[in-house]
């Protein structure tokens, strides 16, 4: 088994696998470029309509080759009427939005399952023919790379090198006008033909990737990569990359994956190391990760139990609480009678005088105050300058007599 | 055309009768769902209980309704957690989350499904996009008056009872709270304001659309769930602006594309001298769509055609000054 998979990604296991599993790769990585402009510009689940909305076009596609070429499974034919059938989606949507008082979830929703309802009345219809070639159109709906012709797969490659290349170069455009469409239009920029053309890549992404991974589930491609590169960083470019590598591995490994157990949906592997990739950044990665928000949490909490803990020392209180004397124990301010020691007195007074300083700060110039975020949680020696400082210290020592 | 009484009673009849229950047991919180702008809750539910039924089903090896509610649920509920937790950590718009989550939960249904060998007993992938509406048949009924008698109430499918019930359950819900799901749908401050928790009623909003998901997602298929969460509510939303209405008239829509759509299935190749009948589910959500195309073309004060005449009639009436 394992043996057997690393030959399939080794690309040793025959001409047709390494064309479907390039295909794939290529094709994950163009959902996760276009992904991130489509996830940036608040549309993600557009996508969702878009690929829901291709079915009543497949299975009309299918009954108009079937009546001119005598077999219904042709490529341009299934590919066309998607095609036409997803703007009409897109169209519709945004008729619903703009002329009535639904709003866009709702004109998602009607659209996505009044098409699919169409499309499967149309299949159930299909199916009552006796051609005998109908069998494959359900491998739309989940996806299958095993059925997959040559020609199909470098198709599917060559089209989605394209997506990628164009997304690529229009990566400035696009960029701009998903953070600040009016600056882009003040810019002279034709803010809604650049739209026009993100959807377009949107939609070519959606139509190539149906027989891949199929039509429930090929918007997990432009979501899950950009989602979980998110977690990583906060530059367009970077992201787009980050998007693009956890596209073409997850579709890349998926699909070989699925070479294995043929009679398994390839669009449900390919979906699952997606979010197997999605799951590693939500939990490791740097800023944004579970780890390190809980790390984060937590130090934040040391820092102020161990403040707390010293300013109520000060006051002589000595019920501290288990965490705070095990952190001054560790410290050295309190030995282990729990008393305090010389080093320990001293650091009390610091913190004494640094959280009066910190008052101060707070009566003399509320607003400043207010907008420091760091507050009262690190040294006010650290944060603001000597002369400001002296001159809070000056105002504690000698406060102002109130006139009159 | 003719119909035998006892073919309708035993295969048309409880067709209809779940079409219409499920529609009212979906359509009824999809108006709270539309008001809200949560209708794709009602998508991402209806993707997300998919594991959660299949776990279900195979930890108790029954189709019984209880341990696959209780699969569902539990899905439901992680689903939230993540999509919550995805949605803050990663400071995405919360429509993002919700792809990924209902996706990732989808996908894994299907792959449980397919390496378990469920598949094919009851449930399957297509069975879980657009059900099998067709194959509810109420055996024991002859005559209108089984319906009522014990052995036929004894045959009643176990879909039939199960949509039954959860459609009470809800309608119960909704007239028992309906204050306070109005108030905290419009004004969600001032429903806190007056001590009941907006956030909880939020919370039971959705554990009811996930019960109704559940319940209507066996009979008819997830395709005509979200069909139905959105469409008549929407459609009554062109004609009215005051929720109680809103509500009625949702229900009827309801009714009126759950019967006709099945009826068209069912019969209308018959009529133009075919002999197949077309899938159901599909056929109902294009006539819940229909009816909604219909009302925001037409209606008199929302739809635009309805603006349309609106405008046209104050531009020619002489202005009163």
């Amino acid at each position: 088994m394992l043996q057997e998979l690393f030959e399939i990604l080794t690309f040793q296991s025959g001409y047709n696998t390494n064309v479907v599993l390039l295909g794939a790769g290529l094709l994950g990585t163009a959902g996760g470029v276009v992904g991130v402009f489509s996830l940036l510009r608040k549309r993600a689940l557009i996508s969702d309509a878009i690929s829901h909305a291709t079915l009543p076009g497949i299975t009309l596609g299918f009954l108009v080759a079937l009546a001119l070429t005598g077999t219904g499974k042709s490529l341009p034919f299934l590919m066309i009427g998607s095609t036409l059938s997803g703007i009409l989606g897109v169209l519709l949507v945004q008729w619903i939005k703009d002329n009535t008082r639904l709003p866009e979830d709702s004109a998602i929703g009607t659209v996505l399952s009044s098409f699919f309802g169409l499309g499967v009345v149309l299949m159930s219809y299909i199916q009552t023919l006796k051609s005998g070639s109908q069998a494959g159109l359900e491998s739309y709906l989940l996806g299958s790379t095993a059925s997959m012709l040559q020609s199909e797969a470098e198709m599917i490659a060559i089209s989605a090198l394209v997506i990628t290349v164009l997304a690529v170069l229009f990566m400035k455009e696009f960029g701009l006008v998903c953070f600040d469409p009016d600056y882009a239009a003040s810019r002279g920029w034709a803010v809604s033909k650049i739209d026009l053309l993100m959807m377009a890549l949107l939609l070519a992404v959606v139509v190539i990737g149906l027989k891949t991974v199929g039509l429930i589930l090929i918007i997990a491609l432009v979501i899950i990569p950009p989602v979980a590169a998110r977690f990583w960083t906060d530059r367009l470019g970077i992201m787009v990359a980050i998007s693009a590598v956890t596209g073409g591995m997850s579709c890349y490994l998926g699909a070989a994956l699925s070479a294995l157990t043929p009679d398994l949906p390839s669009g449900a592997t390919i979906v699952l190391t997606a979010t197997a990739l999605f799951t590693l950044s939500l939990l490791f990665a740097p800023k944004r990760g579970i780890i390190a928000t809980a790390l984060r949490q937590f130090s934040f909490r040391l820092k102020i139990t161990r403040r707390r803990a010293l300013l109520s020392l000060d006051k002589g209180q000595e019920n501290l609480s288990f965490l705070a004397s095990l952190l001054l124990k560790r410290e050295g301010v309190l030995n282990s009678d729990r008393a305090l020691t010389e080093k320990g007195k001293k650091t009390v007074v610091t913190m004494s005088r640094d959280q009066a300083l910190w008052n101060q700060y707070l009566n003399d110039y509320p607003e400043e105050a207010f907008a420091q975020n760091r507050w009262s949680l690190a040294m006010i020696t650290d944060i603001l300058p000597r002369d400001l400082i002296k001159e809070l210290e000056m105002s504690i020592d000698s406060p102002k007599k109130e006139i009159g | 055309m003719d119909l035998p009484l006892a073919d309708f009673l035993q295969i048309d009849f409880p067709a209809l009768l779940v079409a219409s229950l499920a529609g009212l047991c979906c359509g009824l919180p999809g108006n709270f769902l539309v008001l809200r702008r949560q209708s794709l809750i009602g998508d991402a539910m209806s993707h997300v209980v998919l594991p959660g039924i299949v776990v279900g089903y195979l930890l108790s090896g029954t189709l019984d309704t209880l341990p696959m509610l209780l699969g569902a649920l539990g899905a439901a509920l992680i689903s939230a957690l993540l999509i919550e937790v995805i949605r803050r950590l990663g400071n995405v718009e919360p429509g993002a989350a919700m792809g990924v989550v209902f996706t990732s939960m989808f996908a894994l249904g299907v792959l449980i499904l397919e390496q378990t060998g469920a598949s094919g007993v009851h449930l399957d992938v297509e069975h879980a996009l657009y059900g099998n509406l067709e194959s509810t048949l109420w055996f024991g009924l002859n005559d209108w008056s089984d319906i009522l008698s014990a052995d036929g109430l004894a045959q009643m499918p176990g879909s039939i009872s199960r949509l039954g019930g959860v459609t009470l359950v809800v309608l119960l819900v909704i007239i028992l709270f309906f204050k306070e799901l109005k108030i905290s749908t419009f004004d969600p401050a001032m429903a806190t304001s007056l001590g009941f928790n907006a956030r909880y009623i939020s919370i039971g909003l959705i554990i009811m659309t996930a019960t109704s998901a559940v319940a209507a997602f066996d009979a008819v298929g997830s395709i005509l769930v979200i069909a139905m969460f959105i469409c008549p509510a929407a459609t009554a939303r062109m004609w009215t602006d005051k929720l109680s209405s809103q509500i009625i008239l949702s229900s009827v829509v309801a009714l009126l594309s759950g019967c006709l759509g099945y009826l068209i299935a069912a019969f209308g190749p018959f009529l133009i001298g075919a002999n197949y009948a077309l899938n159901a589910a599909g056929m109902i959500a294009v006539v819940a769509f229909l009816l909604q195309a219909f009302s925001m073309i037409f209606a008199p004060n929302h739809g635009t055609f309805g603006r349309f005449l609106k405008q046209r009639k104050a531009l020619r009436e002489p202005a009163e000054i």
